[in-house]
C-alpha cells in the first residue's frame, strides 16, 4: 500500500463531498486523513461486507465533525457506493456532518458532543477485555476537545484500568473554531499530561506522515498494561495550501466550485 | 413478607446479583456511590463487570453507552441529580440519540435525600430528562414492584431511568401484583376524584384516600409507576369518570409527573387539576417528617387539593 497516494485520493475525495455541499468541517477532516489511511488500509481487523462483524476491530472518533473524512475511507473501502457521499448533510442522508453509528455501515459510535466519543471508547474497550475478544479499539481525540473535563475523566479511567486495548490519537492541529488553541485555552503540554495520566505516550513531529504514524501504532501493540496516547501533530486542513493557509477559519469553511478545482488539482 | 423490611437499595442489588449470576453481559458501574447504596458486594464479587469509575459521573454514563454499543448491559449508579441534570447531555447523546441500552438508576429522589439537602435534592430530575426523546422513567414505589418490575427492565432494550428510594419504602403492593411496565395501577377504585400518585407519595395518597372516604368522597388512587411514557389509556378512562384530578409527586410540579399528565390530558379530554409537589423551590435539609409539611405534600395536604379540585369540577 503506498499509503501517500491513498491519503491524496482520500483528500481528494473528502474536498468533492464537502465541495457538493459548499461547506464543512473541512480543516479537521483533512488533518486526520493520514491515520485514517494507515489504520483502515493496514492495521484494522474489518470487514467491509459485515461491518458489525463481532470481535473486530473499532475506531471512534470522538472529534466526530470529521466525519467527511471517515465517509471518504468507508466508501473507498466499499462500506457503501461511492455516490452516497454527496449525500452528505442532504435531507434523510446517512452521511451526517457529525459520525452516527445508527445511519452510517461502519462508523463504531455516536459522537459530536466532544468528550464523550473518548468515554465511549474506554467503554468499548473495556467491555472487549470483558468478553476477551483481543480487539483493539482504536480512537481520535481533537486537541480543542481535549479542553473537555470528560477528556481527563476517562483517561484517568483508562490508565487505572491498564486498557492496554485501547489506541488513541489526538489530532494536535493547534487550531479550534474561535482561534488557536494556545490562545484560546493551551491544552499544552500533552505528553507530560497523558504520561501523568499512566498512559504511554508517542508524540509524531509530523502527525500527517503515514509513516511516522504505522511505526507508532506498530509499538503501541506492544504495550502490555497501559493505554497509548499518539500525539499527532498535524496541520488543519493539510494538503490544500490555501485551505492550510485560512488557519483556524477552515475548522467550518465555505467552499465554491472554483475553489474545489484548485484543491483537487493540488492533489492530483 | 421480608420485602418489609428490607431498604430498597438492597432488594435492588439482590436482584442485580440474581441478573448478574445468570447473565454475563449485565455490568455495573458505579460513581463513587457503590458503599452507600449497597452494592460494594457485588464489586467484590464481579471484578471485572462491577467497577468504579470513581466521582466522575460524565465518564460513567458514556462508558456505559460504549459498554452497550458493544451487546453488555450497563446499569449505572448514583444519586438522583447526578444521574440526571449533571449528566443531561451525555443521557441524551451517548445514550438515546446513540440507541443505546443504558439503565440509569438514580438514589434518594426529591425530598428523600434528606440531610443531604438541597444540593442532592433533585427537584427537577425527571424534568430534566423527560424532554429527551425515547427516554423512560420508572419510579417503583416498593419493594414488590421493584423486584416484579426488574425481569422488565432487564427485557427492554433502551435507555431507561430508575428514579429510586433507597431505604425501607411503606409496602403497597401485595405479592400477587400483576406489574407491566407500560401501564398505570389502578390501587383503589373511587367514583368522585382521580388522584394519581408516583414514589412516596402514593402511601400518602392512599392515607389521603381513607381521610377523604370519612367525608364519603371516594377517591381513585392510580399509581403512575412509569411517567414516560405515561399511560394516558388509564388516565383518561379514570379522569371521564371523575372528572377531576390531583396529582401528587416527589418533585417539581413543572416537568414532572402533574406536567406529563396535563399535558396528556390536554391532547385528549381537559378536566380541572391540582397539583401536589414541590412548588417550584429548592430542597432543603431535614428529615421526611419536616419537609413533607413544609413543602404541604402530606396525606391532609392531598385532601385539601381534593377538596380544591372538586369545587372546580364542571
Amino acid at each position: 500500500m503506498n499509503f501517500k497516494e491513498k491519503a491524496k485520493a482520500i483528500r481528494r475525495s473528502t474536498i468533492e463531498t464537502i465541495g457538493s455541499l459548499g461547506v464543512g468541517h473541512i480543516g479537521g477532516s483533512l488533518s486526520i486523513v493520514d491515520v485514517l489511511v494507515v489504520l483502515y488500509y493496514k492495521h484494522m481487523n474489518i470487514d467491509p461486507a459485515n461491518p458489525k462483524m463481532p470481535g473486530r476491530d473499532r475506531l471512534i472518533i470522538s472529534k466526530g465533525h470529521s466525519g467527511p473524512a471517515l465517509y471518504a475511507v468507508l466508501a473507498d473501502k466499499g462500506y457503501f457506493d461511492k455516490s452516497w457521499l454527496l449525500t452528505l448533510n442532504r435531507p434523510h442522508t446517512s452521511l451526517p456532518s457529525h459520525c452516527d453509528m445508527n445511519l452510517t455501515p461502519g462508523v463504531d459510535m455516536t459522537t459530536g458532543s466532544l468528550g464523550q466519543g473518548f468515554s465511549c471508547a474506554v467503554g468499548v474497550a473495556k467491555a472487549s477485555k470483558i468478553v476477551k475478544d483481543h480487539a483493539i479499539i482504536y480512537t481520535i481525540i481533537g486537541d480543542g476537545e481535549s479542553q473537555e473535563g470528560q477528556i481527563w475523566e476517562a483517561g484517568m479511567f483508562a490508565g487505572n484500568a491498564k486498557l492496554n486495548n485501547l489506541i488513541a490519537f489526538t489530532d494536535n492541529n493547534h487550531a479550534q473554531i474561535d482561534g488557536f488553541t494556545a490562545d484560546i485555552n493551551c491544552v499544552d503540554p500533552l505528553s507530560k499530561k497523558w504520561k501523568a495520566f499512566g498512559w504511554n505516550v508517542i508524540e509524531i513531529s509530523d502527525g500527517n506522515d503515514p509513516d511516522q504514524i504505522d511505526t507508532a501504532i506498530i509499538k503501541a501493540k506492544t504495550s502490555r498494561s497501559k493505554p497509548t496516547m499518539i500525539i499527532l501533530n498535524t496541520i488543519k486542513g493539510k494538503g490544500v495550501s490555501f485551505i492550510e493557509k485560512a488557519g483556524y477559519a477552515n475548522h467550518n469553511m465555505p467552499l465554491s466550485q472554483d475553489q474545489v478545482a484548485m484543491a483537487l488539482k493540488e492533489l492530483e | 413478607m421480608m420485602y418489609e423490611t428490607m431498604e430498597m437499595r438492597q432488594v435492588f442489588a439482590n436482584e442485580l446479583d440474581k441478573a448478574m449470576a445468570k447473565n454475563k453481559r449485565i455490568c455495573l458501574i458505579d460513581a463513587d456511590l457503590c458503599k452507600a447504596n449497597g452494592r460494594a458486594s457485588l464489586d467484590a464479587k464481579y471484578p471485572k463487570r462491577a467497577f468504579n469509575v470513581g466521582v466522575a459521573e460524565a465518564n460513567m454514563i458514556s462508558i456505559a453507552a460504549g459498554m452497550s454499543s458493544y451487546g453488555m448491559i450497563p446499569f449505572v449508579a448514583t444519586f438522583t441529580p447526578f444521574a440526571t441534570r449533571r449528566v443531561c447531555d451525555q443521557v441524551a447523546i451517548s445514550c438515546l440519540y446513540a440507541q443505546q441500552n443504558v439503565k440509569i438508576i438514580g438514589s434518594d429522589p426529591g425530598l428523600t435525600a434528606e440531610y443531604n439537602g438541597g444540593t442532592h435534592m433533585s427537584v427537577e430530575d425527571i424534568g430534566v430528562i423527560r424532554s429527551i426523546p425515547n427516554i423512560v422513567i420508572f419510579e417503583p414505589v416498593d419493594n414488590t414492584q421493584l423486584v416484579k418490575a426488574f425481569p422488565q427492565i432487564l427485557k427492554y432494550v433502551g435507555t431507561m431511568y430508575i428514579r429510586m428510594f433507597r431505604k425501607v419504602p411503606t409496602p403497597v403492593f401485595k405479592d400477587n401484583y400483576h406489574f407491566d411496565m407500560f401501564s398505570a395501577d389502578i390501587i383503589e377504585t373511587g367514583k368522585d376524584v382521580t388522584i394519581i400518585a408516583s414514589g412516596i407519595m402514593v402511601s400518602a395518597a392512599l392515607e389521603a384516600s381513607k381521610i377523604l372516604k370519612k367525608a364519603n368522597i371516594n377517591a381513585e388512587i392510580i399509581n403512575a409507576h412509569t411517567i414516560k411514557p405515561i399511560d394516558i389509556n388509564t388516565i383518561l378512562a379514570s379522569v371521564q369518570k371523575t372528572k377531576a384530578v390531583v396529582t401528587c409527586e416527589n418533585h417539581n410540579i413543572i416537568g414532572g409527573l402533574y406536567s406529563a399528565v396535563a399535558e396528556a390530558l390536554s391532547a385528549n379530554d381537559p378536566f380541572p387539576m391540582e397539583a401536589i409537589g414541590i412548588k417550584d423551590r429548592f430542597g432543603q435539609v431535614g428529615k421526611l417528617n419536616f419537609l413533607l409539611p413544609e413543602y404541604e405534600m402530606t396525606p391532609e395536604d392531598i385532601v385539601k387539593a381534593v377538596i380544591k379540585v372538586l369545587d372546580r369540577k364542571r
